[in-house]
């Protein structure tokens, strides 16, 4: 009985990696069975789990958040998602990061803001000081 | 008296700080060992991912993805800038933003726009102050990152290039040579430089689900991301890297100025009694 090669990998990690008799994936346009020797393809796979039959019959359930799947004759490669992505999600991240530059840029206008308010509270203190010292000057005399 | 008091209320100071940064020594010292792992745990992926781009690209040549192609006039770039979230880390930002400065200089002067994203504070901190188009941040990836934290700023960078608001893309962080070396490094992100790397000998071609041109544009995107978070990893490596041997010289200098302080010291009791007995000595013979 003849195995393919199985390298399950995500960015941050590596998932899995073995031989097996057949994998089951949730592809974009449907369910996938790959046995060795099948066709080289390559899809999108859906959020869902992933059936890894291994050579000693043993099944191995993996669930993946979306990815990309490669196959070649004599390998099988899962490029797993660390998370579930979706458009909009996506999108919402982008504005995130919009938000916290603006947000940065904001910032540095109160630093201004308050770098003026101490530079006047130093004036004003100077100001004091010597109103002070003309009073006691004044007492002298 | 009085001198030596303060002398010694100085020795204890230094003493104090020579504690904190040994501490952050250590510290950082055993964080270098985790952060190289998750380097090494990534790499497979952006090996695996490169192999897919290769194939395609060379099954399918009448395709060219927009991430591939090279523009002829550029009049805006993007910079995404990767930093470290906290100081004390010797000049590892420092050398890395100097670096970058001199290269967006180069730019302005050819009247090219620059547009910057910058993932952790140091940078975030730093670009606003400049006058660069401020687009996106991210901080506080903590230490272990996750991919996910990332996408939005890489979005918004992949976005402006695909609508042509930016013609270049590039990728700034500081490269983990090693504990010592770290090494402040610009690589181009879009267009995707040509691998040479890839094997061109192979004469089959996939089956696609959907078209080639979706499979493709998904898989550059992950990759571009791929590549991000790699940087991100080897910056974060470089940080540790960088405040262990920060702190390292820290503490040897707090050591020398110890040694040197009680010098001081010693001295200065010395000198107060030799003078208290001189006085004694010369009271008694006035009497």
């Amino acid at each position: 009985m003849s195995t393919i090669r199985v390298d399950v990998v995500s960015a941050e990690h590596e998932v899995f990696r073995g031989e097996a008799k057949l994998v089951v994936a949730t592809g974009e346009m449907g369910e996938l069975g790959i046995a060795p020797r099948h066709a080289p393809l390559i899809t999108r796979l859906k959020p869902g789990q992933v059936r890894v039959i291994q050579p000693n019959d043993e099944e191995l359930f993996l669930y993946v958040s979306g990815g990309i799947l490669e196959v070649q004759p004599t390998v099988v490669t899962i490029l797993t998602d660390t998370a579930v992505r979706a458009a909009d999600l996506d999108e919402a991240k982008v504005r995130e990061a919009k938000e916290a530059a603006e947000r940065a840029i904001a910032n540095q206008m109160d630093a201004k803001e308050v770098a003026a308010a101490q530079a006047e509270l130093a004036a004003l203190a100077a100001q004091l000081q010597a109103i002070d010292r003309l009073r006691k000057m004044g007492q002298k005399h | 008296m009085a001198g030596a008091r303060e002398i010694r209320t100085k020795i204890k100071s230094v003493q104090n700080t020579r504690k904190v940064t040994r501490a952050l020594e250590m510290v950082s010292a055993s964080k270098i060992r985790r952060a190289q792992d998750l380097m090494k745990a990534s790499r497979p992926y952006a090996r695996l991912m490169r192999q897919v781009i290769g194939h395609v690209a060379k099954a399918n040549t009448e395709y060219q993805h927009p991430f591939l192609v090279e523009r002829e006039e550029v009049s805006h770039v993007g910079y995404v800038i990767v930093s470290t979230d906290r100081g004390l880390c010797g000049g590892l930002n420092a050398n890395l933003f100097r670096r970058l400065l001199a290269d967006m200089r180069q730019w302005q002067e050819k009247k090219v726009q620059v547009d910057v994203v910058c993932i952790g504070q140091k940078a975030t901190a730093f670009f606003k102050r400049l006058k660069v188009n401020f687009v996106g941040s991210v901080t506080h990836l903590g230490e272990k990152p996750r991919v996910e934290a990332l996408i939005g700023a890489i979005k918004v960078m992949l976005d402006s290039y695909m609508q042509g608001r930016v013609d270049r893309l590039f990728l700034c962080y500081n490269d983990f040579v090693n504990t010592m070396t770290q090494k402040p490094t610009m690589s181009q992100l879009l267009p995707l430089p040509p691998a040479d790397d890839i094997d061109s000998k192979h004469g089959w071609d996939y089956l696609y689900e959907p078209g080639a041109p979706e499979i493709m544009d998904h898989v550059l995107t992950r990759y571009i991301e791929s590549l991000v978070y790699q940087a991100v990893l080897e910056n974060l490596a470089s940080e540790h890297a960088a405040r262990m041997v920060a702190m390292k010289s820290a503490s040897d200098n707090a050591t020398k100025l110890i040694g040197e302080l009680t010098l001081v010291y010693n001295k200065a009791r010395q000198a107060a009694i030799t003078q208290e007995i001189s006085e004694i000595v010369g009271g008694a013979a006035a009497v």
